[in-house]
């Protein structure tokens, strides 16, 4: 493996504490070292990242690969390779599969294929509960040994209070947080998009905000009991801001992310019924958008994670009601945050890569996150004033259902590397000519 | 296909106080036709359309058959049951085949709110919403509108709407229409069946029935669905009734007489007292008698007739 030269970028490295134009030496899969003036070693690649950003690479603890069970819409392969094109180097794999991985063998299944498929590192999590069935505990210890970095029953929230009191002693044990998808099945049934105004005028069925609150609460006081790490998946609400913010105050240990179409959009967005704002959570309003912002910029909320959500075309052009939830983000995240958050000031570049990479790497205990030398050499250079469109038919996504086509934004992946080789370089684009237009 | 109202009615919200005028104005002359011995004018003669209802319907799709076949247009009836529907096929496939048959009109009733918009976005043909989930009904807020008109001006006049506001599709259409029109609109109901954020939208709100009928002029009486009490949204039919039931003994109080609607179909007992429903100030079969005139009032001027020519148009006939 040749040795790689990133030669004089910004080097932002909030885990390091630096903040300065250097180079970067990869070598042997590992970051060698960083510093002013590198020499370049025998054989070295130079990447001429002259007024570029280089900074570990971005770490996604939120991401639905659909293998196995729904290979027409995404794979592990199209999904490492979406990510890579995103500037995320590692991903963590939701277990809603089908079948669900609540097993070893499912867990060795995910990680073979992602080895196959080369790109972005894929980290498996495991089912908190059999089948998801919200009944019986899965065997969390297996799991955690044969490599999953966490356990979740995502896409509902852990069923009952005990299961998530025991989910949380027991997963202490092996040292992985309980993923938690905060949502009162009671108050959500049937609920289509945020309740408010829109919901009223377009005649939809709301999900109120307590039906994610409720749940954040009950967790708050079950982490508090057991001692265990509750990670509050896709935080929507003002509500759960402010009580994450109180628990954290209190040491409770707990930890959050926000998806980038929850601190952008508003139920605005669903206006004229548009499938592909159509998401669980849904999406709230502004004041929640602003306490969201609010929990980046001051901690409460740890870190950005996607929830890249593929479903096929057919799928999401239907009525609303029957239109399923979720929207892809692997190629949209960093663009959306740079815009929508550097540009008006909520969080500076360091603060950026530290909710991106540092942040939720040491949630899941996941290498990287930092160029510390030693580190995997897994690194995103980007250019944060270059503009793009967003154009769903060149995502490499197998799936295109994102409310952001068409959108101007800032901020453009140059060169990922993963172990110290290029996996993504701009104007890659995956071959089109196969597939839907749409 | 477009004139005064654009391609398609999907909806009051979007409408003009002007464009909901001419509907109304429209539908005056329409009136009398049904009142002759042959009624029957070649307004329509040599369009197409297809009532598609998703949905059981009998007022509705009845009124709309009629009201095609007055003005001459060539109708086909698709109910779900033995529809490809139940096969499984997609609202945009069963879409794309009717256009395929070169038809003019489609009137749609269907379960999920955005329907009528989901299928006026992919065909050419005129869309009519005969009712979307619980977004809206706009021809029965027309004909309400109409009813409440031939009896009062409608701006000034305080409408209440009375029972289930969060599912009704009614609601909304007669909410939109009576503010353009000028009218002071309420809504009452226990606050389980009343939307989050309803005020926002212009209205006030009453919790009980008593101050809502002191207050209108009008009431529009919902229809509570018997499956409302089984979602847990109130306890019981007995105590619906007892708490927000439009009665005679309710009505006496009143300081002035009340004009009472409902879109039907009524649970006697229920939402309202028989003695209400077929009291001296019930227009609820007027409603029905306009829901015609205004439906042919919406097939002509979607079909791009002249609101200037509606008079003369009902005078050329088909003898």
């Amino acid at each position: 493996m040749k040795p790689i030269v990133v030669r004089g970028a910004r080097v932002v490295d909030p885990a390091a504490g630096r903040d300065e134009v250097a180079d970067v030496l990869l070598q042997d899969g590992v970051v060698r070292a960083v510093g002013r003036g590198l020499g370049t070693p025998e054989g070295a690649t130079v990447l001429d990242a002259a007024g570029l950003v280089a900074a570990p690479g971005l770490v996604d603890l939120h991401v639905h690969l659909r293998e196995p069970g729904r290979e027409d819409v995404e794979t592990i392969a199209t999904g490492a390779r979406a990510a890579v094109a995103g500037g995320f180097t590692s991903v963590c794999a939701m277990p809603n599969t089908d079948p669900v991985t609540d097993n070893q063998a499912a867990v060795g299944f995910i990680l073979g294929q992602a080895r196959r498929a080369g790109f972005a590192r894929v980290y498996p999590i495991g089912a908190v509960s059999l089948g998801q069935r919200g009944e019986q505990l899965a065997e969390i210890g297996e799991l955690a040994a044969a490599g999953a970095v966490a356990v979740s029953d995502d896409g509902k929230s852990v069923a009952t209070a005990h299961l998530m009191r025991t989910a949380l002693e027991y997963a202490r044990t092996f040292a992985i947080p309980v993923i938690d998808h905060c949502e009162d099945h009671s108050l959500s049934h049937g609920g289509a998009m945020h309740e408010g105004l829109t919901s009223t005028r377009l005649g939809l069925k709301g999900i109120p905000r307590s039906a994610e609150d409720v749940i954040v609460a009950r967790d708050i006081a079950l982490a508090e009991l057991t001692g265990g790490h509750v990670h509050f998946a896709h935080v929507s609400t003002a509500g759960a801001v402010r009580m994450i913010r109180e628990a954290k105050g209190r040491g409770v240990h707990v930890t959050a992310e926000v998806t980038p179409h929850h601190f952008t959009l508003t139920d605005a967005a669903c206006e004229g019924y548009e499938t592909n704002a159509k998401m669980n959570p849904p999406l709230r309003e502004a004041p929640d958008v602003a306490a969201l912002c609010a929990g980046l910029a001051d901690g409460t909320i740890d870190c950005i994670a996607t929830d890249h959500a593929p479903h096929h075309y057919d799928a999401k052009e239907a009525e609303f009601d029957n239109a399923p939830f979720g929207v892809v983000g692997l190629e949209t995240a960093l663009a959306l945050a740079i815009t929508a958050l550097i540009e008006p000031g909520v969080l500076t570049l360091a603060r950026l890569v530290e909710r991106m990479a540092s942040g939720p790497a040491s949630i899941a205990h996941l290498p990287g996150g930092t160029l510390r030398p030693g580190q995997p050499a897994d690194v995103l250079v980007f250019d944060p004033a270059a503009a793009w469109t967003v154009d769903p038919a060149r995502f490499f996504s197998k799936s295109r259902n994102t409310p952001f086509g068409g959108r101007r934004l800032r901020g453009l992946v140059r060169w990922t590397l993963v172990g110290g080789v290029v996996v993504h370089t701009a104007g890659d684009r995956p071959d089109t000519s196969d597939r839907s237009a749409r | 296909m477009s004139g005064a109202l654009g391609k398609d009615l999907l909806g009051l919200e979007h409408l003009s106080a002007d464009q909901i005028r001419l509907l109304l104005d429209t539908a005056e002359p329409f009136k009398e036709i049904s009142e002759r011995a042959i009624k029957k004018v070649p307004v329509l003669r040599g369009k197409t359309i297809v009532n598609l209802f998703f949905e059981a319907s009998t007022r509705t799709r009845i009124s709309f058959e009629f009201a095609e076949k007055r003005l001459s247009a060539d109708t086909v009836n698709v109910s779900t049951s033995g529809s490809s529907v139940v096969k499984g096929e997609t609202l945009v496939d069963t879409a794309r085949n009717l256009e395929a048959m070169r038809i003019d009109m489609v009137v749609m009733r269907h379960g999920s709110s955005g329907a009528a918009k989901f299928l006026a976005d992919r065909i050419e043909s005129t869309v009519i919403n005969a009712g979307d989930g619980k977004h809206e009904h706009p021809t029965q807020g027309l004909l309400d509108l109409l009813t409440i008109r031939d009896h009062r001006p409608i701006a000034g006049t305080k409408v209440c709407i009375v029972g289930d506001v969060l599912h009704s599709r009614v609601a909304r259409s007669n909410i939109w229409g009576l503010l353009k029109l000028g009218a002071e609109v309420a809504v009452c109901g226990p606050q389980s069946l009343l939307p989050l954020g309803i005020e926002s939208l212009g209205v006030h709100v009453f919790r009980r029935v008593e101050e809502a009928i002191a207050w209108a002029d009008v009431l529009n009486v919902l229809r509570l669905q018997l499956e409302r009490m089984q979602a847990g949204y109130i306890p019981s039919l007995r105590e619906y009734y007892r708490h927000f039931g439009v009665t005679v003994e309710r009505l006496e109080k009143a300081p002035r007489d009340l004009l009472i609607l409902h879109p039907g179909p009524m649970n006697r007992g229920v939402e309202i007292d028989s003695r209400v429903a077929d009291g001296p100030h019930s227009v609820i079969l007027n409603q029905v008698t306009n829901g015609v005139a205004v439906r042919m009032a919406v097939l002509y001027l979607l079909a791009g007739g002249n609101p200037e020519l509606a008079e003369a148009a009902k005078g050329g006939s088909d003898r």
